[in-house]
């Protein structure tokens, strides 16, 4: 599979292109999240995620420590850092995908909604099927696109009016107009970028209430990137999305907020940590931490 | 060290043990290729051999009527035998393999993989002696019993070979079917078992292939079958074509050699055929799930 082959078919439409363009100045200045001061001022939606004093070991490793954080409803929050910083690590544990790693161990709380994801009568199944995941390789079910989106909803009992959900899904992920003819086809003809839209359109074919994406576009070449940027747009306010990215060009595009990680010396043995969690254009105008000011202007990592 | 490096301005031919170290490299390639030759030439022979000396008793007759004339029965026989044994060890092989795969952690599958490849070593007279003390020893020969016998043969088979084609299924499609909130065993059932269907269906006929020629489990179960008559009765004892060769070998009458022969190429025949066709088959899932 070859992402870059792919793009060159020109299947997205050549307006996204603007969207790349203008992204190459790492501070941008056009608020995205209106008149704030520290996120403080303006009425702040619903929390979602609070990450209480999070720390995750594998084994005796340990990958992060004391991650304490909000993420609220209806927003997009980035978490951006250097590899190795636990940012990946902490969005698996915001929907249990961590369980299936035999050492994995987490202390601190997360709640939900006020409910503690790991607590002892949750269902991991059914956190999963509230807050969905999209992971940094398109991995369609070798099935046809329309079984990739329906296969799910069927499952889960949402059989009435398949047709309707799975054509709400693919607009949704912004790729109706380009398979609606070739439903029956494979998925794994699609294009990288189409792919990567379609595992979207099955994560929200069931509608959770929060969207995982795990570098979603790393994968992808710059046009489908900007096409699954400029999705993530359209699905913010529908619903709550944390993305890790490598990208901080792209933080900065699609981001309210913005968590920066890093590794940190605890003892002997790197660590990571959260360092900032601010607006995404205090962290990328005027952070606070050096650690974050070295970072977002490319002093390292 | 520096008597071993060359003049740089030298010829570039060979230096010091150069020339030694080429003939030490040509032999162990003629040596490699010479094995490989010998593989195919010991199969050529024996397909040749069976072929020359089956094909002067191949007729429709010999294929399907019974004893004297044809084998009929026998064939019947090994269908039931063999299909019946695939019913018992299909279903049993493939839960193994997704135990294996979807479910046991590495310090379960371990200790099971090791069981599987011990039980694919017993020797196949060890189970048809086993078969005998369980199942035939006062009570009868049937066919049933040689079923189970070859089921025996044919479970570490198809759990290996299902196991490996599950594990080609990449773990990223385990993990998208995770994330959308379905429970595990409708994502096995759902996805990761038809994704591996071409394999796992491979590994069966593969299994079955290796199981139609069984001879010694038959013996015990299953070699009192009468060979003048076509039965589909599992309860009784079957004539079957592995046993009949044998003892058609067994009688050093001419005719019965003649038989003997014939049938052999018959079974290696379907057996060829079954192993080709199964390998193009998986080929063909693999491509697919490729993309």
């Amino acid at each position: 599979m070859s992402a870059g082959i792919d793009s060159t078919r020109g299947q997205d439409p050549p307006a996204r292109s603007r969207i790349r363009i203008e992204s190459d100045t790492p501070v941008p200045q056009t608020g995205i999240t209106g008149p704030s001061v520290n996120g403080h001022r303006i009425t702040a939606p619903e929390v979602v995620f609070d990450s209480q004093d999070v720390s995750i070991f594998y084994g005796a490793k340990q990958a992060l420590a004391g991650v304490t954080l909000r993420i609220r409803s209806g927003q997009i929050t980035a978490l951006i850092g250097p590899s190795g910083c636990g940012k990946t690590t902490f969005l698996r544990s915001l929907n249990r995908m961590n369980d299936s790693v035999p050492s994995f161990r987490i202390e601190g709380q997360i709640l939900y909604h006020g409910h503690d994801i790991y607590g002892g009568n949750v269902d991991q199944v059914e956190v999963r099927r509230r807050i969905g995941m999209v992971f940094q390789k398109p991995n369609p079910f070798p099935k046809s696109i329309y079984d990739n989106v329906a296969w799910a909803p069927r499952n889960l009992g949402l059989k009435s009016e398949l047709d309707d959900r799975v054509e709400k899904a693919l607009r949704g992920a912004a790729l109706w107009d380009e398979v609606k003819d070739r439903l029956k086809d494979s998925a794994l003809g699609l294009s990288g970028g189409q792919q990567q839209r379609l595992c979207i359109a099955r994560a929200i074919a069931i509608e959770p209430s929060v969207l995982l994406l795990d570098e979603p576009a790393s994968a992808l070449d710059p046009i489908a990137t900007g096409a699954i940027e400029e999705l993530m747009h359209s699905l913010k306010g529908r619903f709550t999305i944390v993305i890790v990215t490598h990208n901080m060009q792209q933080a900065a595009r699609v981001a309210d907020r913005t968590a920066f990680f890093s590794l940190e010396m605890s003892g002997e043995k790197p660590t990571g940590a959260l360092i900032e969690f601010d607006d995404t254009e205090t962290i990328f105008g005027r952070p606070r931490d050096p650690r974050t000011r070295d970072y977002v202007t490319g002093r390292f990592g | 060290m520096s008597a071993g490096i060359p003049d740089p301005a030298a010829p570039l031919t060979p230096t010091g043990n150069l020339r030694r170290r080429q003939v030490f490299s040509k032999m162990t390639e003629y040596s490699a290729t010479i094995a490989a030759v010998i593989a195919v030439a010991v199969l050529v022979i024996v397909v040749f051999s069976v072929i020359q000396r089956g094909a002067s008793a191949l007729s429709l007759d010999f294929v399907f009527t019974a004893a004297p004339t044809g084998i009929g029965p026998e064939l019947l026989g090994t269908a039931v035998i063999v299909g019946l044994g695939m019913v018992i060890a299909m279903p049993l092989g493939v839960l193994i393999a997704l135990f294996l795969t979807e479910y046991a952690g590495n310090r379960a599958a371990g200790p099971i993989r090791l069981t599987l490849d011990l039980m694919n070593g017993i020797p196949s007279i060890i189970i048809g002696l086993f078969i005998f003390g369980l199942l035939v020893d006062h009570k009868q020969q049937s066919g049933l019993a040689g079923s189970v016998g070859l089921a025996i043969i044919m479970l570490p088979l198809i759990a290996r070979g299902s196991q490996e084609v599950l594990l080609l299924v990449p773990s990223s499609i385990r993990e998208a079917s995770d994330a959308l909130g379905v429970a595990r065993w409708r994502s096995v059932l759902g996805i990761i078992v038809p994704s591996a269907l071409g394999g796992i269906v491979t590994a069966t006929v593969l299994a079955v292939a290796r199981a139609a020629g069984e001879t010694a489990p038959l013996i015990f179960a299953s070699s009192l079958g009468d060979p003048s008559k076509f039965s589909l009765n599992p309860l009784e004892a079957l004539p079957n074509v592995p046993v009949r060769i044998f003892t058609l070998s067994e009688e050093g009458n001419p005719e019965g050699f003649a038989q003997a022969w014939g049938m052999s190429l018959v079974l290696i025949s379907l057996i060829l055929f079954a192993s080709l066709g199964a390998r193009a088959l998986l080929a063909r899932s693999k491509r697919k799930m490729a993309g």
